[in-house]
């Protein structure tokens, strides 16, 4: 029999070493599962901890009316959301009508017509766009889309604007929600079946009409998911908004008027927000609305996507 | 014929429009930022803490803003690998066989990485108030680090699939556990670890509303855990807020800084990332 140093049987010794590796194997196989468990139901623990402090302001009033009142006096603890739920839908509607056909076209451009080259020339910069910080966007709309606004393009419809409008809050979003739109597109056609286009040209259509009548209608469900993950990113987006959108709490009959979205109605008021009773409540009813509407918005996106992405793998 | 030619040319016309004002976009910001942050450009700037009359155009700079984003973004990423990294592994390594549920997992990472910084930045004051804690670095911190997890995660993991999977058997068929295999993987990926590291200390530099409530405001650099920080992009939006033009002009010289550092830490994750494909290929 061979013997260690320590006098012990190696036989022994291996088994020893065997065992503490699978030891620490599982040990580890465990903190690395309740790391993963705890942070998954971070999604869980922020809805809960969110909806428990609404509680206070959600028994002195109903959902319904939170909802649809316009009355915003904190002092008396009358809370209605209506005006910045309003502002937060003309913001995010501006931005979507304006950056969806720009992306749907440039997408195009670059998947279907464009030599290879310009996609690789161009996509690093829509990168690039995509990690300007939000603040940065604020100080450009500030700069550039309220003067454009005020002097260039208010004064052909209405008398006076300061610029400060849900139109400068929907243009900076537009430019903030080009890379996501823009790449998930470009995903998106590049897994258009060669055949399709090629039986379509093949039957005498021009490219273009190939690309109305074949590769829209077949992208479509991508271009929805585009759309609707673009359409809860623009939800919460704060800080640029806020610099640009004139924070008015009045719902907007123009393009040229302020607007007060959400997202900027928590940001402003978190100074006051302790001193004043329920009013925290309030506020945290506001980010669990954005909450709820982004959660919904951003799980039937990605539905539709990961089944994209199967039918395409299949 | 011709009416459908021309369908196709103005529809083209179109498209190359399109093309140019989305690729445009980003020379046109950060050329705006350059144009009007460039003329209040100073040293002080980056290396003076505001002085008595900052505020009204005095004297100082912003550099308690810039330790104290680094702090944040660099806390908060230091802090998100440590937990982004298990879970990372964990998703790959861990759940053979359970393909649903790893999926699953996937996507509410995904959902997490959609839901917007304010939501983070109330809940991390939720957070504060209920450990009776005050805004500070620190909370600061765990309110980012919240943002940056579900970045981590998804990056990590996309870089951790690349590893072939002969790597891992061969690993696995000369009898090591789990673990010693999980450990040979993070050896091949360093790379991309690196890349994500950049690309969370990017977002979390440039974010504003989740260190609103959380970190504070403070003219001093924070010495400890439990001082208040002032960040960069509140250091420029209250700039901008102000009736003075040369603070103004400071906050747009302010903006240029952020702008310069992540464009940098952008490019450089750029970079990182095509090289580690071009290596993996």
């Amino acid at each position: 029999m061979i013997l260690s140093q320590s006098g012990q049987p190696i036989n022994y010794y291996i088994q020893l070493m065997q065992r503490i590796r699978l030891l620490k194997d599982k040990i580890i196989s465990k903190l690395m599962l309740l790391f993963t468990i705890l942070s998954v139901s971070l999604v869980f623990i922020i809805g809960i901890g969110l909806y428990y402090k609404s509680i206070p302001v959600l028994q002195n009033s109903t959902w319904g009316h939170l909802l649809t009142s316009s009355v915003w006096k904190p002092l008396k603890g009358l809370f209605g959301f209506y005006p910045y739920i309003m502002g937060t839908l003309w913001v995010t509607g501006i931005a979507i009508i304006i950056a969806l056909p720009l992306c749907v076209l440039t997408s195009l451009y670059i998947i279907e017509y464009a030599h290879p080259r310009v996609r690789r020339i161009l996509m690093p910069f829509v990168n690039l766009l995509s990690g300007i910080p939000p603040v940065i966007f604020g100080v450009w709309g500030v700069l550039f889309i309220i003067p454009l606004i005020q002097d260039h393009i208010a004064p052909h419809f209405v008398e006076f604007s300061t610029g400060y409008s849900v139109l400068a809050g929907g243009i900076v979003l537009a430019v903030m929600i080009f890379p996501l739109i823009v790449s998930i597109l470009n995903e998106v056609l590049r897994t258009m079946p060669q055949e399709l286009k090629d039986a379509s040209l093949a039957l005498g259509a021009t490219k273009w009409e190939t690309i109305k009548k074949v590769i829209l209608r077949k992208a479509l469900p991508g271009i929805i998911a585009a759309t609707v993950l673009a359409i809860s990113r623009a939800f919460g987006e704060t800080i640029a908004v806020l610099m640009v959108c004139g924070n008015n709490a009045v719902v907007p009959h123009s393009v040229f008027d302020a607007g007060y979205p959400l997202p900027a109605l928590i940001a402003n008021n978190y100074g006051d927000m302790m001193s004043i009773p329920l009013y925290d409540s309030a506020l945290m009813f506001a980010a669990l609305l954005l909450f709820i509407i982004i959660l919904l918005f951003n799980i039937i996106s990605r539905i539709i996507l990961s089944r994209l992405e199967r039918r395409m793998a299949a | 014929m011709r009416r459908r030619n021309l369908e196709e040319l103005f529809f083209k016309f179109l498209m190359v429009l399109a093309t140019l004002v989305v690729g445009g976009s980003f020379f046109l910001i950060v050329g705006t930022i350059f144009y009007k942050g460039a003329p209040y450009m100073t040293f002080d700037m980056l290396t003076k803490t505001p002085g008595g009359g900052f505020y009204i155009g005095k004297e100082g700079g912003i550099l308690n803003a810039i330790i104290g984003s680094m702090y944040v973004a660099g806390g908060a990423t230091i802090l998100g690998l440590i937990i982004s990294i298990p879970v990372a592994i964990y998703l790959n390594m861990y759940m053979d066989g359970k393909k649903f549920l790893s999926n699953t997992l996937r996507m509410v990472f995904d959902v997490l990485f959609g839901i917007p910084s304010i939501v983070y930045g109330a809940f991390g004051f939720l957070i504060m108030v209920y450990f009776g804690l005050r805004a500070s670095l620190l909370g600061g911190i765990i309110a980012v680090t919240l943002l940056v997890i579900p970045i981590l995660v998804r990056t990590l993991d996309e870089v951790i699939r690349t590893v072939p999977l002969e790597l891992r058997d061969a690993a696995l068929s000369l009898g090591s556990t789990r673990w010693e295999t999980a450990k040979v993987v993070l050896r091949a990926i360093r790379p991309g670890i690196i890349t994500a590291i950049l690309i969370s200390f990017g977002r979390a530099i440039g974010d504003v509303a989740a260190v609103l409530f959380t970190a504070g405001f403070s003219d001093n650099i924070p010495t400890s855990l439990h001082e208040p920080a002032a960040t960069l992009p509140l250091a420029i939006f209250f700039q901008l807020g102000s009736p003075i033009e040369e603070v103004q002009g400071r906050g747009y010289a302010s903006a240029l800084i952020l702008t310069i550092v992540v464009l940098i830490i952008t490019i450089l994750s750029e970079l990182l990332v095509k090289k580690f494909y071009k290596h993996k290929s």
